[in-house]
């Protein structure tokens, strides 16, 4: 499988990947790792015209501490952050959910802005990051802003990055708090099924392939600040939403096990 | 457009189409068919080769994004390539390539240079692994043929552990 023809541009630097943009409008798509983009592009569910290889950016790969948080450059690979000491001391649970992407062929390529940027509800980085309650920084033609992460996903693949922005980090709050992901899956290196994310101790409760993006687990995080217990919350973790269909799972077998991996990663993650 | 890369310690030049994929440039541009295709999803491996020193499904990366890379294919890692970068047939081949032959780790050999590759990669990141971390570190090859349990045994022994 061939993708469709393409203009291919390298932009060295986030201002040329927006002025780039800027130039070719929304025909035009950045391409970082590649490994969700070209398997579309090869199935021809996406299209772009023009693509913008934003990989070769230096300046937007790395990983610094920085106060209460830990600022991560957009271009830092799946590898990267699986294998950081600085990762695996001050965010464990990002370097864990990063070790479980794909496989390891996979992790040598993909990046966390382009996982978060390409807004897959079944991708296991973006729940990681919006359990840990981090923040997207994005940068356009009028400057930098940062987005919330539960205020960045807006549908099926689709945030609230306009055409003509760049994601260029991701800051994520460092601490001690207990933590768990659980992703359930029948084959090796596929997409969860279903999958949680526990983070702070119970305060971020995400959800993987429960919904059109990835999303908190609002009533279950709620209950548990009321004082519930991690058997009552977890019963609450799918309330209100409407999972996916397909030949994994139907919804009502995907709202059983969103209640289910998220009592087993309150208790794993030691909340009571 | 023009695409310069290393294979196998040689440069190539080649006037490549963007849409162009690494496998595809490899093969037929490069002319260099150890590389095999399989599923063309980025599930099966088969078409694993190092770009800068990593493994990585070459169905799944264009020839432009590894331009000015280090390629290697399974016909340069025993280091016996021609100056064409196609591989000698002399018998002197990488640990791995022999573990794989010592411990009949291939039946119809077809998922063999990706597994030969990602196990490279693998022991370059992780020296000596255990029995489950290569089980895990192959996760992405597959092979239809032996159930893993020679190729596991072949990476463990190219290790030094079995």
């Amino acid at each position: 499988m061939i993708p469709a023809a393409f203009d291919y541009k390298v932009a060295e630097s986030a201002e040329e990947a927006i002025s780039l943009l800027g130039e070719h409008g929304d025909e035009s798509k950045l391409l970082a790792g590649g490994h969700s983009l070209i398997p579309m592009m090869k199935f021809r569910l996406a299209a772009p015209t023009v693509l913008i290889d934003v990989a070769r950016i230096s300046d937007l790969s790395y990983i610094r501490q920085a106060g209460d948080h830990l600022a991560i450059g957009a271009m830092t690979k799946h590898f990267e952050l699986e294998t950081s000491a600085v990762v695996a001391e001050h965010a464990p649970m990002l370097a864990h959910v990063a070790a479980l992407v794909g496989d390891p062929s996979v992790r040598h390529r993909g990046t966390l802005g382009g996982t978060l940027a390409h807004s897959d509800p079944a991708s296991d980085l973006p729940a990681a990051v919006l359990a840990l309650g981090g923040t997207i920084v994005a940068q356009g033609p009028g400057g930098t802003r940062e987005i919330a992460a539960n205020e960045f996903f807006t549908g099926y693949f689709e945030s609230v990055l306009a055409d003509d922005e760049i994601l260029t980090e991701v800051r994520i709050p460092t601490g001690t708090g207990g933590w768990n992901y659980q992703k359930f899956n029948r084959r090796a290196q596929d997409w969860a099924i279903v999958g949680v994310g526990v983070a702070d101790g119970g305060k971020g409760i995400s959800l993987v392939n429960m919904g059109s993006t990835p999303l908190r687990a609002t009533a279950a995080e709620e209950a548990l600040a009321s004082g519930a217990s991690a058997a009552d919350a977890a019963a609450l973790a799918a309330q209100g939403l409407t999972p996916p269909q397909d030949s994994n799972a139907d919804a009502a077998y995907r709202t059983h096990l969103a209640t289910v991996l998220t009592r087993r990663a309150l208790e794993a993650a030691g909340v009571a | 457009m023009d695409v310069s890369m290393n294979v196998n310690g040689q440069n190539q030049s080649h006037d490549v189409e963007p849409r162009t994929l690494l496998v595809h440039h490899i093969r037929e541009n490069v002319g260099l068919t150890g590389t095999n295709i399989g599923c063309d999803t980025s599930s099966c491996g088969a078409c694993t080769v190092h770009l800068d020193g990593q493994s990585v499904k070459s169905c799944t990366v264009l020839a432009v994004q590894a331009t000015g890379g280090d390629i290697t294919t399974i016909e340069g890692l025993a280091g016996t390539a021609r100056s064409d970068g196609s591989a000698t047939g002399d018998q002197n081949w990488h640990p791995m390539q022999e573990a794989f032959q010592q411990c009949h780790a291939l039946q119809c050999g077809y998922c063999t240079p990706g597994m030969v590759m990602a196990a490279t990669s693998l022991l370059k990141e992780n020296p000596n692994p255990t029995e489950a971390e290569v089980r895990e570190g192959l996760e992405g090859n597959l092979c239809r043929c032996t159930g893993y349990h020679n190729i596991v045994k072949a990476v463990m022994s190219a290790a030094g552990g079995a």
